[in-house]
C-alpha cells in the first residue's frame, strides 16, 4: 500500500473519448484509470496496466494503473475527471461552491480480485440506477 | 462535396474560428485545421444521439411525443418548490436566456458549470478585480507566457499556436520572442516545451504566490523553499515576471479545484496587480467548455450575477456555497431539476449524483449520458454549432457566432425552441 494525493483532471483522451460517448468502450478505457509515477508503481510492485484498488474517506475504485508519461510526480495518483475518480471525492464544498476536486488524500493498493466497473455497473451499484 | 469554411469549433473555450470542414450527404466527411478534441467531435458528433423524447413510466421509459415531453417537464417544474436549472456551458447564449426566465418564472435557482469549474475565480475576482485583456493582445504583445495549473496541451491544444507561445503576433513574432513558464505539480505535457518548469507541491499554490509577491515587491524571503519550491527559483521567476514588457498569466482549475479556492485565485490576481507596477501584466482564466464564458455573461447582462442565481425569493439573490448547486444538492433541498447540456452525474462527487438522480430530472442533451439514464424526463435537442446556429463567448469574453453546417435529424430542434416551448406552457400561454 502507498499513500498519495489524488488530482483529478482533464486529460486529451478523456477529452476524445467523451465525444465517442459516454458508454463507449472508449471512454472507459481512457477513465477508469490512474496515473503513477514509474517509483510509485515500483513501491507497489506492478507493472504498468496492472489493476489498483484506490480508496479515499468518501468511496474506493478499481482502476487501471498506467504509468504517466506526465512525470516525475511521485506520491501524485492523477485521474481523469468522471464518474471512475468521482467515487473518490467528497460533496462538501466548505461553503465555497466548489467541491475539492485536487489534492485528496488517498491510499492504493494492488486489486488482488474485483474487476474494474464499467459506466452501466457503476450507474446501477453506486448510483442505483434501474 | 461542399466546403464551409471558418467554422467554430463548440468544444472548447479557445472557440476556434478557423476550421474547415468537408460535407457530403449532411455528413461531415472531412475536417481540417481542428485538434483532436475538436475532430473527435466533429466526427463523432452523431454516435449515441437520442433521438426521440421519452419518459420514465414506472421502470421503464416510453417515447413520446414531443408535445408529451414538454407537458411532462412543466408538470415537474411546476410542482416543485425549489428546482435546480443547471448545465448551459454547451449550448448558446440564446437558450441560456430562455432558461433564466424559466427559472425566474418558477422561482429555482439557475446555475451554470463554472460553479465547479472557476466558480471560484469569478469570487476572486468579484473580490478583488483583475487586469485582463483578450487573447489577441497576448499574441500580439505578450513576451512572457505562464500557465499555471493549467495543461492546456491537453485541455486546450489549440490555445499555445493560436494565442500565446507558439502563434505569430503582429509585434511579437516568433517562439524565441517568449519566454514560457509552467507552474504545475506533473511535468505536464505543456510544462515540456516550457523554458523554465516550476514543480509545486500540492495544495500550496496560495504559498507560492505569496512568496512570490513578496519576492516581485523585493522582499526577501527567509526560508530555503517555499511550496516544494527552491527560493533561488522562486527570485528568478519574480525577476522574469518584473523585466518582462508584457506578461501573461493563464491559470486553470488547479488552482479552483485545490483547497485554497477562490483564496488560491485571489493571490494570483493580487501578483498580477502588484506587478503592474513595474510592468504591463494580465490574467486569464483557462475556460473549459466552448460556452461556459458566456453562461457567465448571460447570466450577468439578466440578473445581475454570474452563476448560482436563486429566484426563489421573487427577486435574484447570489451566495456561492448556499445557492451553487454542489451545496443545494449535498443538503437535499432541490425537489426537481431541468438540466440543460450537462452531464452532472457524470462530474458530480459520487454522494450529490445519489442524491441527485433520486429527484426528477428532465434533461435536454443531444447524447445520451448517465443524466439522461437517470432522468423523468428526456428531450432530445440538436448540437449547437453543427446543427444549429448560436452565439457563443471565448474564454476571453469575445463573442463569436456559431455556424449551422448540416440539418439535425428528422424532428430534432435546438435547446433554444425547446426551451422556449417550455416558457410558453409555463406561462400558460
Ligand atoms: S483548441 Fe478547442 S476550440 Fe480549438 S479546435 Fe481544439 S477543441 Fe476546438
Amino acid at each position: 500500500m502507498i499513500k498519495v494525493i489524488l488530482i483529478t483532471g482533464r486529460s486529451l483522451d478523456q477529452g476524445t473519448s467523451k465525444s465517442i460517448g459516454k458508454f463507449s468502450k472508449e471512454y472507459m478505457e481512457k477513465l477508469a484509470i490512474c496515473e503513477l509515477d514509474p517509483e510509485d508503481l515500483k513501491s507497489l510492485g506492478i507493472k504498468s496496466g496492472q489493476n489498483v484498488k484506490i480508496k479515499t474517506k468518501y468511496g474506493e475504485i478499481i482502476v487501471k494503473a498506467i504509468e504517466s508519461k506526465q512525470a516525475p510526480h511521485k506520491g501524485i495518483a492523477f485521474m481523469p475527471y468522471g464518474p471512475w475518480a468521482n467515487l473518490l471525492l467528497g460533496s462538501l464544498t466548505n461553503s465555497s461552491g466548489m467541491p475539492t476536486f485536487k489534492g485528496i488524500e488517498a491510499d492504493i493498493e494492488i486489486a488482488k480480485e474485483g474487476k474494474i466497473m464499467d459506466l452501466n455497473e457503476l450507474l446501477e451499484e453506486k448510483i442505483g440506477v434501474i | 462535396m461542399k466546403t464551409i469554411n471558418n467554422v467554430v469549433c463548440s468544444f472548447c473555450g479557445c472557440l476556434c474560428d478557423d476550421i474547415e470542414v468537408n460535407i457530403e450527404n449532411n455528413k461531415i466527411v472531412n475536417v481540417k485545421n481542428a485538434c483532436s478534441l475538436g475532430l473527435s467531435k466533429f466526427l463523432n458528433y452523431n454516435k449515441h444521439r437520442i433521438l426521440k423524447p421519452r419518459i420514465r413510466k414506472s421502470k421503464e421509459f416510453v417515447n413520446v411525443s414531443l408535445e408529451e415531453a414538454i407537458n411532462e417537464c412543466v408538470k415537474i417544474l411546476s410542482n416543485a418548490n425549489y428546482p435546480i436549472i443547471y448545465g448551459w456551458s454547451n449550448t448558446s447564449n440564446e437558450a441560456l436566456r430562455v432558461g433564466i426566465e424559466i427559472a425566474e418564472l418558477i422561482g429555482g435557482v439557475i446555475d451554470n458549470t463554472t460553479s465547479v469549474c472557476h466558480g471560484p475565480t469569478i469570487i476572486g475576482v468579484q473580490d478583488i478585480g483583475e487586469s485582463t485583456s483578450t487573447l489577441g493582445q497576448i499574441k500580439n504583445r505578450a513576451d512572457l507566457i505562464i500557465y499555471w495549473g493549467s495543461n492546456p496541451l491537453h485541455a486546450h491544444p489549440r490555445h499555445l499556436s493560436r494565442y500565446t507561445a507558439l502563434s505569430k503576433g503582429r509585434f511579437i513574432k516568433t517562439r524565441k520572442e517568449r519566454k514560457v513558464v509552467v507552474v504545475d505539480v506533473r511535468k505536464t505535457a505543456t510544462a515540456n516545451i516550457a523554458d523554465v518548469f516550476i514543480q509545486i507541491k500540492p495544495n500550496s499554490d496560495y504559498e507560492l504566490l505569496t512568496a512570490l509577491r513578496y519576492a516581485v515587491n523585493n522582499g526577501e524571503i527567509e526560508q530555503d523553499e517555499v511550496a516544494g519550491v527552491p527560493v533561488e527559483k522562486i527570485e528568478e521567476l519574480a525577476e522574469m515576471m518584473v523585466s518582462c514588457k508584457f506578461g501573461a498569466l493563464m491559470f486553470g482549475l488547479g488552482l479552483t479545484m485545490s483547497p485554497g479556492k477562490h483564496r488560491n485565485i485571489e493571490a494570483a490576481i493580487a501578483l498580477v496587480t502588484d506587478l503592474n507596477k513595474y510592468t504591463k501584466f494580465v490574467i486569464l482564466p483557462m475556460r473549459g467548455h466552448y460556452n461556459v464564458t458566456g453562461a457567465n455573461n448571460v447570466t450577468c447582462w439578466i440578473t445581475g450575477y454570474p452563476f448560482a442565481v436563486d429566484f426563489s425569493k421573487g427577486y435574484p439573490y447570489y451566495n456561492p456555497g448556499e445557492t451553487t448547486i454542489a451545496d443545494i444538492i449535498a443538503r437535499g433541498e432541490c425537489d426537481a431539476a431541468l438540466i440543460v447540456a450537462s452531464d452532472p452525474i457524470s462530474h458530480l462527487p459520487i454522494e450529490s449524483a445519489r442524491k441527485l438522480s433520486k429527484i426528477p430530472i428532465v434533461t435536454i442533451d443531444p447524447h445520451e449520458t448517465p443524466t439522461t439514464r437517470v432522468s423523468r424526463v428526456v428531450i432530445p435537442s440538436s448540437y449547437v454549432g453543427i446543427e444549429c446556429e448560436g452565439t457563443a463567448y471565448r474564454m476571453d469574453g469575445v463573442p463569436l457566432r456559431l455556424k449551422k453546417i448540416v440539418d439535425p435529424p428528422d424532428g430534432i430542434i435546438s435547446d433554444e425552441e425547446i426551451l422556449k416551448m417550455i416558457l410558453s406552457k409555463l406561462k400558460g400561454d
